[in-house]
């Protein structure tokens, strides 16, 4: 039997190696949009000592662990604000927080809003998987009305956030949506989020088949990643009040685009004194 | 006030709050993050003013988790860093205090107390954060606390807390309350050129060296040397229990050896940390034990019982945490009993029961006033009565 070993890959350079395997299971969106955000880095022409990746608790929180550039793994819900005091003490950096929704829209929604509004020179990569997955499939912020959860047997008795929507509102200068299963677009994505000054969002529809594929008879991840690619459609210009997301509703399209694309001046804490200096 | 300047050199009359302010000024701090809350707030009021003067960030955060979370994250690009609160912003810091704690990240949480528990008295004194700046966030690990007596020394002990923070890798704790905070006394700062400064300890290893391993304390301290964000070392901060690589080691055997090395970085050296005031301690037969605005009333107290003839001495806590224990085990084989009077019901007394055998006499209300020298000095007559 002949034996094909790849010795290398050019985004190698962006991973610790020697932390691989991944804990990641089988089918999980998490993987592909790491690597989106990997290549992006490689494309985005900003030397890996200048990036840095923050995330809260959870398992998407666990990618800075594995990328190659200065990382930080903190608390639940808290890589926002964590975030925000690199990016203020480091501007020169590019600060990216790749985080799952449960942590940032869950435990550390508060954080998420503010730093939106105050237009914090960051990006949220957000893997969405309507689902708690680390702790075992529990029912979450984004969770559909009615979808089993393990702490939703009878069904979630609670609607969940659009999260394009949500950015949009608060302020974000960029606003994506796209699928584990878009990786081009998807980094293209990230890569004008990091070109970007101020806070860009982007959303990344990810399987979870154990956490909530399975019980919510949508099947495994080739099944979920099929919805995807025969759901899909793709519209930049998306009424934003409508791109809500149920994987199990059969009468609505998923929207994927980039949605919100504007330029406002960033957070800056000197910005009055600077201010002050021109006049 | 002159607001161009980062040292104040001079003598001011000074809000303890503001001493605050112009202490961390006087240190050097980078960043201040924090959130309103009564009575600490004169102390982000002056530093939203004077920060953005001198070129230093001053953000205001939507509440103390994420201020806390910021101070980590400022701390471990570089800055020195603040916040200021009250017990209930305290509580909500300790989720990442204990971050700070496992991540090494040197900050500065300067808690002004008011009465507790819950919301309790947000406009009046109280001591009963003692416990809490212990053993508030879940887990082993090592603070340092200072406990300010006036407006001077919590200009002092911010300086302290900064050169401790950065010394040791932790997070330090200025324990004031509000009476000090809110008591105006002269404050004289010193030349810029005076102010105690302790620089991080920084690796000898080059970016890029691939034997670096950057939580490996090679030094008999137990410090590892920092790196900052940026610098080219491309570390892995991680809350999970790490290895000297800081890669998540979520095991049994590299748990304990992290967690005792955070541990016995101040266990082992709690001789370089330590400080305290001895006043009439040399003849002593009864020793009261205060800090904070208590230390005042008691100071009086013993001054008083002097003059009826009473061998009564004061130590006088500078550091609260780590608690001086070897000079209670030595006032032990001297003294009859300890007085300690506070503004909670019985934390200090509680901690000092542990080192000595003798009775401890706890002088306490719940808060909401100062503690009156009249208290203590009853209790310095009643301990020499009977003893």
């Amino acid at each position: 039997m002949r034996e094909t070993v790849v010795k290398s890959h050019p985004i190698d350079s962006v991973f610790r190696a020697d932390r691989l395997p991944h804990m990641f299971c089988p089918g999980c969106g998490i993987g592909p949009a790491t690597h989106a955000y990997a290549q992006a880095i490689l494309e985005s022409g900003i030397p890996k000592d200048q990036h840095a990746c923050v995330s809260g608790i959870g398992c998407s929180a666990r990618v800075p662990g594995y990328m190659d550039v200065d990382s930080y793994h903190t608390t639940h819900g808290r890589g926002i604000p964590f975030a925000l005091a690199i990016a203020v003490v480091k501007p020169e950096m590019e600060v990216t927080v790749f985080s799952g929704d449960g942590d940032l829209f869950g435990i550390g929604g508060n954080h998420f809003i503010h730093a939106a509004r105050r237009n914090v020179d960051i990006n949220v990569i957000c893997i969405n998987n309507f689902n708690y997955g680390m702790t075992g499939g529990q029912a979450g912020p984004t969770t559909p009305l009615g979808a089993r959860a393990t702490t939703a047997p009878y069904g979630n008795t609670e609607p969940p956030f659009n999260l394009p929507y949500l950015a949009a509102a608060c302020g974000a200068v960029f606003v994506a949506r796209w699928t584990a299963l878009h990786v081009r677009q998807l980094k293209e994505a990230i890569l004008r989020a990091m070109q970007k000054k101020g806070f860009t969002f982007i959303e990344v529809l990810s399987p979870c088949p154990v956490g909530f594929g399975s019980p919510n008879d949508i099947g495994d991840a080739i099944e979920e990643v099929w919805l995807y690619r025969e759901r899909c459609v793709v519209d930049h210009n998306a009424h934003l009040p409508d791109v809500d997301i149920d994987l199990r509703r059969k009468d609505a399209p998923f929207v994927m685009g980039n949605f919100v694309d504007i330029d406002k001046a960033p957070f800056d804490p000197l910005a009055m004194m600077k201010k002050k200096e021109g006049e | 006030m002159s607001a161009e300047e980062r040292v104040l050199t001079g003598s001011h009359f000074l809000l303890g709050d503001h001493a605050c302010a112009e202490g961390a000024m006087a240190a050097g701090c980078d960043v201040f993050a924090g959130y309103p809350i009564t009575p600490s707030t004169e102390t982000p009021e002056r530093l939203s003013r004077r920060m953005p003067a001198v070129g230093a960030i001053f953000v205001q955060m939507e509440d103390e988790l994420a201020s806390m979370s910021a101070l980590v994250g400022a701390s471990l690009a570089g800055a020195r860093a603040m916040t200021a609160t009250s017990g209930p912003g305290f509580s909500l810091m300790m989720e990442n205090i204990g971050m700070a704690a496992m991540m090494e990240a040197p900050c500065v949480v300067v808690n002004i107390q008011r009465g507790a528990p819950s919301t309790g008295l947000p406009t009046l004194v109280g001591q009963s954060d003692m416990m809490q700046a212990k053993w508030g966030s879940h887990g082993d690990y090592e603070i340092v606390a200072y406990a300010p007596s006036s407006p001077q020394e919590a200009f002092d002990h911010v300086i302290k807390a900064f050169n401790t923070a950065d010394r040791w890798r932790i997070p330090v704790f200025v324990m004031a309350d509000e009476l000090i905070g809110h008591m105006t006394e002269r404050v004289v700062i010193p030349p810029a050129d005076q102010i105690p400064r302790v620089e991080r300890k920084r690796p000898r290893h080059k970016p890029g060296d691939e034997s670096f391993l950057p939580f490996l304390a090679e030094d008999e301290d137990l410090v590892p040397p920092i790196v900052h964000a940026g610098e080219g070392y491309r570390v892995n901060y991680d809350s999970l229990t790490h290895d000297e690589k800081g890669y998540p080691a979520t095991f049994a055997e590299p748990h304990d050896r992290l967690v005792r090395r955070l541990v016995n970085k101040i266990r082992l050296h709690v001789d370089q940390i330590i400080e305290y005031d001895e006043i009439f301690l040399d003849d002593c037969e009864i020793a009261v034990i205060a800090y904070g605005s208590t230390a005042r009333s008691a100071r009086r107290a013993v001054n008083e019982a002097r003059k009826e003839g009473i061998r009564v001495g004061l130590l006088r806590l500078i550091t609260v945490w780590p608690f001086p224990e070897n000079k209670v085990r030595e006032l032990s084989n001297q003294v009859k009993a300890f007085v300690v009077p506070e503004l909670n019901l019985g934390q200090m007394s509680r901690e000092t029961e542990r080192f000595t055998s003798l009775p401890v006499v706890g002088v306490n209300h719940a808060g909401g006033v100062m503690m009156a020298p009249d208290p203590i000095l009853d209790a310095i007559r009643e301990v020499n009565k009977n003893a």
